[in-house]
């Protein structure tokens, strides 16, 4: 039981913390509520679909079709929270003054919010389809432990929705003011370490067979498949052996996020200009 | 610098460049195929060898019923293998050293080593 509890708290640690983060990037928009349901619910869909067809998937494009269709779906996942980031910093204080203004609030957020409900529907399908996977091992391998198993996948399961309230309701208690620009750094983290992910994919499909030396190994020092190693993956993309591509990428998605949220973000209130002759 | 040197050094440029052409294609051809089945939840050979610098492809045959995932933190490989099925993972030229893999949903009973030497 201890087994499957692991694993499967193992497989949602990712998308538990994706959703709490999300939740709190979102804590002021009116109707966000639907909006990550939706993309909750449109994950475990995908996934069961995913698993459903695990093998054809894995046949299709030559054999690399799963790793094309990972780094594909975590891409856009990548460009989601990277455009969430840049829209943010254009419109964020607009959206806080005018909070009030339920109507106009919604129309601004929910164009990002359908940017982060595609970010929490991939989340969940990507770590999904393998919890599913795992679980439909069980389901056919049955005996007398499966009952056992299957209360072991439950509570895993119970634990990653209590990852997501943890980090939603710690990161909720930062103060408003604070808020925005700690979800952003998070957001943008987040970002890079999923397109550093990506690029792993890529490199296992053999579509970029470059730099792909081991540019550190610190598996002594934190293994990222123990705990705190996987949860340092998901909110920095931390990895004990990645790859020089991948550290490469990884810097660059900072890089363009933190520029492009630079160039888009508006002029500072005009203040009162002299008229100089 | 004289029209000869310069000449010299574009000559020897593209014969390196020819050169590192033949010698990657030729790794590639040369890819050493190695064979895994997996049954009971368990790899079976345990440990294989592949010789260092080479392109590694590994077949793999799940005789289970249920699906597995092979993974490995040192191969960089991260796939799943439906029940019943076969799949073929590509692996990038390595250096000499023992290689740990395991099938993520049974770590503690599937794990196997490619010796690379």
């Amino acid at each position: 039981m201890l087994g499957a509890l692991i694993i499967v708290f193992r497989e949602v640690i990712e998308a538990g913390l994706i959703v709490g983060i999300v939740l709190a990037v979102t804590a002021n928009i009116p109707r966000r509520g639907r909006w990550i349901a939706g993309g909750v619910t449109g994950g475990v869909l995908g996934a069961i679909v995913v698993a459903a067809f695990a093998e054809a998937l894995s046949q299709a494009l030559a054999g690399v079709g799963q790793e094309l269709f990972n780094a594909g779906i975590l891409a856009i996942a990548v460009v989601m929270l990277a455009w969430h980031n840049i829209w943010m910093a254009r419109h964020g204080k607009e959206l806080a003054a005018h909070i009030g203004d339920v109507g106009r609030a919604v129309s601004n957020g929910s164009r990002s919010l359908a940017a982060l409900a595609i970010v929490v529907g991939v989340a969940v399908l990507r770590e999904g389809s393998e919890v599913a996977l795992f679980l439909y091992g069980l389901a056919i391998s049955g005996g007398s432990t499966g009952a056992e198993l299957l209360a072991g996948a439950a509570v895993g399961l119970a634990l990653g929705c209590g990852l997501t309230a943890l980090t939603y309701y710690g990161l909720v208690k930062i103060p408003a003011r604070n808020l925005f620009a700690v979800t952003s750094v998070l957001v943008t983290f987040l970002a890079a370490g999923l397109a550093a992910q990506c690029v792993a994919f890529l490199q296992q499909a053999g579509v970029a067979d470059f730099l792909q030396q081991t540019a550190w190994d610190t598996s002594w020092l934190l293994s990222d498949s123990s705990l705190a190693g996987r949860v340092l993956h998901t909110l920095i993309g931390y990895s004990d052996q990645p790859s020089v591509l991948q550290v490469i990428i990884y810097a660059l998605t900072i890089a363009l996020i933190v520029a492009l949220t630079k160039i888009v973000r508006p002029v500072a209130t005009p203040k009162p200009t002299l008229s100089r002759a | 610098m004289s029209i000869g040197t310069r000449f010299f050094q574009a000559t020897a440029l593209a014969a390196v460049m020819i050169g590192a052409g033949a010698i990657s294609s030729g790794a590639f051809a040369q890819e050493a195929a190695l064979r895994l089945t997996i049954k009971d939840h368990r790899f079976q050979p345990a440990e294989v060898h592949a010789p260092a610098g080479k392109p590694i492809s590994i077949e793999v045959k799940n005789l289970d019923s249920t699906p597995a995932e092979f993974e490995s933190k040192t191969l960089r490989v991260e796939k799943v293998i439906a029940g019943g099925a076969t799949v073929t993972i590509k692996v990038r030229a390595l250096p000499p050293g023992r290689y740990r893999f395991f099938d993520d949903y049974h770590e503690d009973t599937t794990e196997g080593y490619v010796v690379v030497d």
